[in-house]
């Protein structure tokens, strides 16, 4: 069956923000989507929150919406839109919810909108647990023995019957939110409780648990007319126990015997069948490690993270594919991209290892609990692909970017024999760390495989590492010995530190042996048939595939896996830097690792090459490719990094120079760069000793803020009010050293500003400022950002443009540069320069519709922006507002204060865009997931210094109806003044306390202010984290929780629910440039 | 004790691949790849391999080792194998030995540690050729002009085929099915008996006389080696079968019962051996992942010659893959239902067969 010619115009539901547990994959699938929609000739409605993404694009679809992702906002945009067919499936599960949402709401029945692909029957079928259940009883699928309770009554009566361990699942949730392993029924109480809050509809799952099992999932999809294939099968080196977006995942399956992998093979066929999905779908299945017995864990109905992970592993295009099958197609008429020749219809062979590393944020969330259980913690995703598992592992530990080239962290080689025998029945993010290391220790692999039930197939294969390693330190190095370390996946630079010998000594004699990586293909097919896709992946072996072009070249650095402070924006950098070049017929080419992201998508670059971006790893493909130069401003601080060590590898640092970031990174240059220029900034010290330290913040005056030099997403930085927390802080959080030198600045509380711009060294251009709800303090990726700016005074612009335009021209910025600025007093300060794109390019250049990336690859090519139509100075803002607001994802990550500060703690963001300023205030807000309660009570737990300023707010919600609660000091203060208060009593007071009034579900709403110093205050800690766990806003910043009350103030006279496209609040002309 | 010395791969045009020989066994026979991720146990003991050198393009051999249930046949015959990597500490419950050992025990020459990609990329590119795995130190001229005089048999079927007829009896009231061994799979004949069929196993030359003799109520054509139009003497007794019994044939046995038909035969550029061949059933209007491994097809322009209708084809390059006569009770498919290794989407056609025989003829 063709396509279906009754379908037209189609929309297309995003996944929102970033948060844990749904990350780039769902900007990398909608993506696909949309494209493959266009490539029919379908008018394609896209509506996603996140302006972090390609998606989001005005060319990627014909209207664009940046709107909430609520069934309000849907239904309106359906009104208006009037699509014939909703896609749901590639959308997450918020995606799925919503289709489901709009579907019960009567939606699409009103205005007539088909739900394309995986109809709503199948998708409640895999997603409702009891029908699954009936399902899966009706194909005689194993399921484990289960429940569905909606009291923690309930959960009780079940565990008694079936006994511990049990695992406790809440239904329609994401990243297992709210779920764990239960050993105990106190245990048990606590998991269910919070999971049926979590619920959208109020129920968890208990199941008997399977812990220990070996965990495989398959990739299924199947078309319309009941034609099935499995794309890819994959196996989870942890067993099951471990969330699988947790878990260190190997494709295809390496334990299994050919028996076993067609036994669940048919299984998933059997099933996705039984469902009537239409498109792509995910089981998980639990394996005995002692028999042929399984059970289904799970089904999920859609594209998802590890469809993602499948695709990139296999060259199969599954979201694309899922696309075509939704607008009729069959697998059998769909082409496969790859080969261009072969049909989709077929099961990819891999020739190859692929090894996915989950990126985990405990290097931002110190104190967090890190222990991995069935709710998801990993930010972010590497792979890594090699012709061994030895390799394919250490390429992906090289990829992490966590410090290590090799499966081992200082601070656990630093433990003893007994301490790292401990360390093994733990399950955390270090645990393959501890395994090689309990190896390196003599410990028997037999035993560590009884402790940490990891398969002896992959003990194996770390002792073979570890035993490699050991073959390096012991033997004289010979090309025999060279060609196996590296075989066996051993960087230079691990060499180089086991045999104690400089890296570059190493490289030379690598070469000078001319053991030199060739370059194999990604081709769906195992070389079976020829392929046409440049997807490349590096292995030590006889043959390169790779046929170099004598066409003009570069590469792009990518950003690698997402983790905190380095988000998607920065793929969507690196995707519109590749995107220009191709535009100006150079031939790009990325390297990247993030499997999640469109930038490694196979047909985004002229070339990819999945890699590690090490400086080994890069200089090998740069080796290959001879490029003109490489650009590493759009990759983050992981391209930035780069940098130096290529420049002095010989090669050419496109755009802005290697000097010019060294100046604006190196503290006392970047101080003397700034004297120069006449520019303020806050009075600070860099100092490498705790004695300067204290000396310099004396000098400077308290509070100071004081972080670690070269880091990003503002990791270890604080606020420090006093001598005592200043000593703490730098025997504690950071130790200052010569090479490790720590910065002390002037805290200047005040109004913080942003601004990017692209400059060609002589050019600026000033696309817009953003400024920020949060006063300075907050980091500038956790506040809430407005474009253009509400309350800065003219003169104040005018300082802005100048002051940047002078930086940029003296750093000779070919390319783009980020500005922080604070204005205090009416001055203003430089708090930073980033001579690399930021966060905001995408927000940026999506709401001013300047294609910034596009200009700033010209730009850094060597183009002027003149040439391109545009000058230097401030463009004029549009005539509307949009607002960026971080997203968060602290309901995965416990006994992590949510409290905001200087140290970034947002996974994601989304935008609110409208002429109205209240309005797009109120849309950002919401799409951020806070639910602003209609009514009901809102506590106020305020620190001392801030009582003052939280009178003017509290007031304000008291007179629009709401109850004022606190505790008895702010409660006293607030009465004093007037307001109507009721008192609460504090936790160390006894039932009934705040806790208990959170639990209950009086409280609505929590503002709650940090109290200087570092003492941990417990009650405000437990308060913030209860309102995590029980799902309720809790602002943190004054600031917020006025601008907060202002909108609520508006929105009770305004019409709340209005939507426009992209489209028709821009245009879709490039604004800014000169009309020749 | 397994030894391995620097070995190499050397093709008739004299290309080499260099990699580590086992025990410095050599062999020659022909050389193709199989894109499997699992199942090499089965592919080592499918006598289909007869006369070959088996390249497997996944590059982890023998992860969980390996155990007596998943043999093929009584013994393996192909005269190689290429593997990038050998496991040597495999894991699976049940895993009984390592896939070093038992090459070592059969005595198959095997050359690892080798760029099995640039191999079949090779393959891909030029045709399956022959070429001998050798130790390093040997002169390519001399190896090539080896693999030139070298013989690798004309009738593989005679090697691999049954010594002697045996019955695997079906407890209970079935159909009587003569399997004809030109190389059978353990499967198939298991399969059969899970559908129902007991089963008489005969030796490929066994004439049609016997086989009627012995009052069947069908005729099973199994897989083999090899060039079909070689076994002249088996596509005599099948045309002299013609008519007489239902008939199903899988693989060689598809093929021959072709040639019996008065259709021909030619050989592919590299064949298809693996477990991801997509092919469409006409009836059904569906596409099957099937288990494939063969290196001859029929001619298409030979297909009115047969009286036969064309039931499925490959979709990768629309080769014929099944077909049904147009008058007798009569089909038979290219790939393998039975699987092992491979999806068992296609265990359906035994059903087909079993539903033939009730069907009165």
């Amino acid at each position: 069956m063709p396509k279906r010619g009754d379908l037209r115009k189609i929309m297309v539901i995003g996944s929102g923000p970033i948060v844990i547990g749904q990350a780039a994959e769902f900007d990398y699938a909608g993506t696909q989507a949309c494209r493959a929609l266009k490539e029919e000739g379908m008018e394609v409605v896209l509506v996603n929150s996140n302006p972090a993404t390609i998606m989001t694009d005005t060319h990627i679809a014909d209207r664009v919406y940046v709107e909430p992702l609520l069934p309000e906002y849907l239904e309106e945009i359906i009104a208006k839109e009037r699509p014939d067919g909703l896609l749901a499936t590639l959308g997450g599960q918020v995606g799925l919810n919503l289709a489901v949402k709009l579907a019960e709401r009567g939606t699409l029945e009103r205005y007539n909108v088909e739900l394309l692909g995986t109809p709503l029957e199948a998708i409640k079928k895999a997603e409702d647990r009891e029908l699954f259940k009936k399902a899966m009883q009706e194909i005689n699928q194993p399921i484990p023995e289960s429940d569905i309770v909606e009291t923690v009554e309930g959960a009780r009566v079940f565990a008694r019957k079936v006994g511990y361990p049990l695992i406790v699942r809440p239904a329609y949730t994401l990243g297992g939110t709210g779920g764990g392993i239960v050993n105990s029924e106190e245990e048990l109480d606590d998991v269910v409780e919070r999971g049926l809050t979590h619920s959208m509809i109020s129920q968890v799952l208990i199941e008997r648990s399977v812990a220990g099992w070996k965990e495989v999932e398959y990739e299924v999809i199947r078309d319309a007319a009941d034609n099935c294939i499995v794309v890819c099968n994959m196996e989870n080196i942890d067993p099951v126990g471990v969330h699988t977006g947790d878990s260190i995942v190997v494709a295809p399956s390496q334990t299994l015997t050919d028996h076993e992998y067609q036994m669940l093979r048919s299984a998933s066929l059997k099933i996705i069948r039984k469902l009537g999905v239409e498109g792509g779908c995910n089981v998980q299945y639990a394996l005995d490690t002692k028999s042929t017995d399984y059970i289904v864990i799970e089904v999920n109905p859609r594209v998802s993270r590890s469809s993602a992970l499948a695709s990139k592993a296999t060259g199969y295009p599954i979201a694309k594919v899922a696309t075509k099958i939704a607008i009729g197609y069959r697998l059998d008429e769909i082409q496969n991209a790859v080969t261009g020749k072969t049909k989709a219809c077929f099961e990819p062979a891999l020739d190859y290892v692929v090894i996915k590393f989950p990126r985990w944020p405990f290097d931002k969330f110190i104190g967090a609990d890190r222990e991995l259980g069935t709710q998801m913690k990993a930010t972010g995703e590497v792979m890594a692909i090699d012709r061994t598992f030895e390799s394919a592992l250490l390429k992906a530990v090289r990829s992490l970017e966590i410090k290590a080239h090799r499966l081992q962290l200082p601070a656990i080689a630093a433990l003893t024999d007994e301490l790292v025998y401990a360390r093994l029945s733990r399950t955390d993010d270090e645990r393959l760390f501890v395994v090689a290391e309990a190896l390196r220790r003599g410990v028997d692999p037999a035993e560590i495989s009884r402790i940490t039930t990891i398969d002896p197939f992959f003990i194996d294969k770390i002792r073979r590492i570890v035993a490699m390693e050991q073959r390096v330190v012991n033997e004289p190095m010979t090309p025999q010995l060279m060609r196996a370390a590296k075989r066996c996946g051993l960087a230079d630079r691990t060499i180089a530190e086991l045999t104690l010998t400089p890296e570059a000594e190493i490289r030379s004699r690598r070469k000078r042996w001319n053991i030199i990586p060739c370059y194999k293909m990604v081709d769906t097919c195992a070389a079976e048939f020829a392929a046409i896709t440049p997807y490349y992946y590096s292995t030590y072996a006889q043959e390169d595939e790779v046929q170099i072009t004598d066409r003009r070249k570069v590469l792009v650095l990518g950003s690698g896996p997402i983790r905190i402070g380095q988000g998607i924006e920065f793929d969507y950098c690196s995707v519109h830097s590749v995107w220009a070049l191709r535009e100006m017929g150079v031939e790009s080419i990325i390297i990247n690792n993030n499997p999640e992201t469109v930038s490694t998508d196979f047909d985004t670059s002229d070339r990819l090459y999945f890699e590690p971006l090490t400086i080994e790893d890069v200089m090998n493909v740069i080796e290959k490719e001879m490029p003109e130069g490489v650009i590493v401003q759009f990759g983050g601080q992981t391209a930035i990094n780069l940098a130096a060590p290529l420049s002095r590898a010989g090669v050419k640092i496109m755009g802005t120079s290697l000097e010019s970031i060294d100046t604006a990174e190196d503290r006392e240059k970047f101080d003397a760069f700034l004297e120069n220029l006449y520019i303020p900034r806050p009075k600070g010290a860099s100092v490498t000793d705790a004695g300067a330290a204290i000396a310099a913040a004396n000098r400077i005056g308290y509070p100071v803020v004081v972080r670690p030099s070269y880091v990003l997403g503002g990791r270890a930085m604080e606020i420090v009010y006093n001598e005592g927390d200043l000593r703490y802080y730098l025997t504690h959080a950071v130790q200052a050293s010569p090479d490790r030198p720590v910065l002390v600045d002037r805290y200047m509380q005040g109004t913080e500003v942003e601004v990017d711009a692209v400059s060609d060294g002589n050019d600026v251009l000033i696309p817009g400022i953003m400024e920020h709800i949060e006063r300075a303090g907050v980091h500038s990726g956790d506040s809430i950002a407005v474009y253009p700016p509400i309350t800065l005074s003219d003169e104040i612009k005018n300082t802005i443009v100048d002051y940047t335009v002078r930086m940029a021209r003296a750093l000779s910025v070919k390319g783009i540069i980020n500005v922080q600025y604070v204005v205090s007093d009416g001055k203003l300060y430089v708090i930073e320069v980033n001579p690399r794109s930021s966060r905001t390019v995408p927000f940026l250049s999506k709401v001013t519709k300047v294609p910034m990336i596009n200009l700033a690859t010209r730009a850094a090519m060597g183009q002027s922006l003149a040439s391109l139509g545009y000058t230097t100075g401030l463009l004029d803002p549009v005539g509307y507002t949009a607002v960026k607001a971080p997203v968060f994802s602290f309901a995965k990550i416990t006994q992590v204060d949510i409290a905001l500060g200087p140290e970034m703690k947002s996974t994601g963001e989304v935008i609110g865009i409208d002429y109205h300023f209240e309005r797009a205030l109120y849309k950002a807000i919401t799409a951020s997931g806070i639910q602003i309660p209609d009514d009901g009570a809102i506590l106020f737990t305020i620190a001392d210094k801030d009582k003052q300023e939280a009178m003017a707010t509290a007031r304000g919600y008291s007179e629009l109806g709401y109850r004022i609660v606190a505790t008895e000091g702010t409660a006293k203060f607030f009465a004093s003044a007037g307001i109507k208060v009721e008192s609460v009593q504090k936790v160390s007071e006894g039932s009934p306390h705040i806790l208990d009034l959170i639990r209950s579900g009086i409280i609505r709403m929590v503002v709650s202010t940090l109290t200087t110093g570092k003492l941990p205050e417990a009650d405000g800690f437990k308060i913030r984290r209860s309102t995590v766990e029980h799902a309720i806003p809790c602002l943190t910043s004054l600031d917020t929780a006025k601008a907060v009350l202002d909108v609520l103030t508006v929105t009770r006279r305004r019409r709340l629910i209005y939507s426009m496209a992209l489209q028709d609040f821009a245009g879709t002309a490039p604004h800014g440039r000169e009309t020749k | 004790m397994s030894d391995f010395v620097a070995g190499k791969l050397v093709l008739a045009d004299g290309t080499t691949f260099d990699g580590l020989l086992l025990n410095g066994l050599e062999g020659s026979g022909e050389v193709v790849f199989n894109t499997g991720m699992t199942g090499y146990q089965e592919v080592l003991t499918d006598p289909s391999y007869a006369g070959q050198i088996v390249t497997m393009t996944y590059p982890l051999i023998g992860n969980y080792g390996v155990n007596p249930k998943f043999d093929q046949a009584r013994k393996s015959f192909v005269r190689g194998f290429i593997a990038a990597q050998l496991c040597e500490n495999p894991s699976n419950w049940c895993e009984e030995g390592n896939i070093i050992h038992y090459l070592e025990q059969r005595e198959i020459p095997c050359l690892s540690e080798i760029d099995t990609r640039a191999v079949t990329r090779k393959i891909r590119s030029y045709g399956a050729m022959e070429g001998r795995i050798v130790r390093a130190e040997r002169n390519i001229a001399q190896v090539v002009a080896e693999i030139a005089t070298h013989i690798i048999g004309t009738d593989l079927v005679a090697e691999v085929t049954t010594p002697e007829i045996y019955r695997i009896p079906f407890a209970g009231k079935a159909p009587h099915v003569i399997v004809m061994d030109f190389g059978i799979k353990r499967n198939i004949l298991r399969s059969l008996s899970l559908y129902g069929c007991d089963l008489t196993v005969v030796p490929a030359s066994t004439d049609a006389k016997t086989i009627l003799a012995l009052n069947p109520d069908g005729i099973f054509l199994s897989n083999g080696p090899g060039d079909p139009k070689v076994v002249t003497y088996a596509i005599e007794t099948i045309k002299q079968l013609l008519g007489k019994k239902p008939m199903f044939g899988i693989c060689l046995g598809h093929q021959l019962l072709a040639l019996a038909l008065g259709g021909d035969t030619y050989k592919l550029k590299f064949g298809h051996r693996g477990v991801n061949h997509p092919v469409k059933d006409f009836s059904r209007d569906r596409v099957y992942i099937t288990s494939q491994n063969h290196g001859y097809v029929i001619d298409e322009k030979t297909v009115p010659l047969m009286d036969v209708t064309v039931t499925h084809r490959a979709v990768n390059d629309g080769t014929i893959e099944g077909m049904r006569h147009n008058q007798l009770p009569i089909f038979s498919v290219q790939y393998h239902p039975e699987a092992a290794p491979g999806p068992d989407d296609n265990v359906y056609l035994f059903e087909q067969f079993t539903a033939l025989m009730k069907g009165g003829c």
